[in-house]
């Protein structure tokens, strides 16, 4: 079971809402390689896993990304509140707001719906594993490119 | 930074500590430095958090500080995602 403390992981305080940022920011929730993703694949391998240590592993490491995907949603509500039509027209946040409102639902920056397809389950440790690492590469792996792109990317 | 936002902190930075702790341990069960090591910040983590419910509310909804002044103040504004949370 899990019992929620009253806190963020890590905290959250964003003085200027932008809801350009958020619909990109969004993607860390709901997108193929979001905090939503993460936290249910891991909480879902777990079943399938023969050996003590990485049952634990699993179990704690899906724990925390429960709690990145709290604070990726605290940036999403901080980001997108108090707009003005005028703000929610000329950022392109409209079309988002005509489904959700400034409700923060689990879509990719695509605009694609967060979908159980992003993860794995084999029952199979390699496969799984291999899955884990894949998943969990692909951030490393924007690090660079972002770098790279130091110029603002919107 | 108020009191709050330090004791926060504080907790925060203990928070960091331990999980990587339990990281690690969940993997190397055997190692005596960080089993210390996890003892001695949830001492530290338990002291900071009843100091923190004593003055600014409950932090886990169990906690042996339920219903202090009378009333179920685990219901109250700010919460963890909203802006004002460390200015309360």
């Amino acid at each position: 079971m899990w019992q929620y403390e009253k806190k963020l992981q890590y905290p959250v305080k964003i003085k200027n809402p932008n809801p350009k940022y958020a619909q990109i920011i969004i993607s860390q929730y709901g997108g193929p390689d979001g905090e939503l993703g993460a936290s249910m694949r891991y909480l879902t391998q777990r079943y399938s896993m023969p050996f003590d240590d990485a049952k634990a592993a699993l179990t704690d490491i899906g724990t925390e990304e429960l709690a990145h995907l709290e604070m990726i949603c605290a940036m999403v509500h901080q980001l997108t509140r108090n707009l003005t039509p005028e703000e929610i027209k000329k950022s392109g946040f409209d079309k988002y707001f005509v489904d959700h409102t400034a409700a923060v639902y689990p879509i990719a920056a695509s605009s694609l719906p967060w979908r159980a397809e992003y993860i794995q389950a084999k029952g199979d440790i390699l496969a799984d594993l291999h899955e884990d690492l894949a998943a969990d590469a692909t951030t490393a792996k924007e690090q660079p490119a972002f770098q790279k792109a130091r110029k603002p990317l919107i | 930074m108020n009191n709050r936002a330090m004791l926060f902190k504080k907790i925060n930075e203990l928070d960091f500590a331990i999980h990587e702790l339990v990281l690690y341990l969940d993997t190397h069960p055997k190692c005596q430095r960080a089993l210390e090591l996890i003892n001695k910040f949830r001492r530290l983590r338990a002291e900071a958090v009843e100091e923190y419910e004593q003055n600014y509310g409950k932090l886990i909804v169990t906690s042996d500080n339920a219903g202090r002044d009378g009333r179920w103040n685990w219901i109250d504004s700010p919460w963890p995602w909203e802006k004002d949370f460390m200015e309360a």
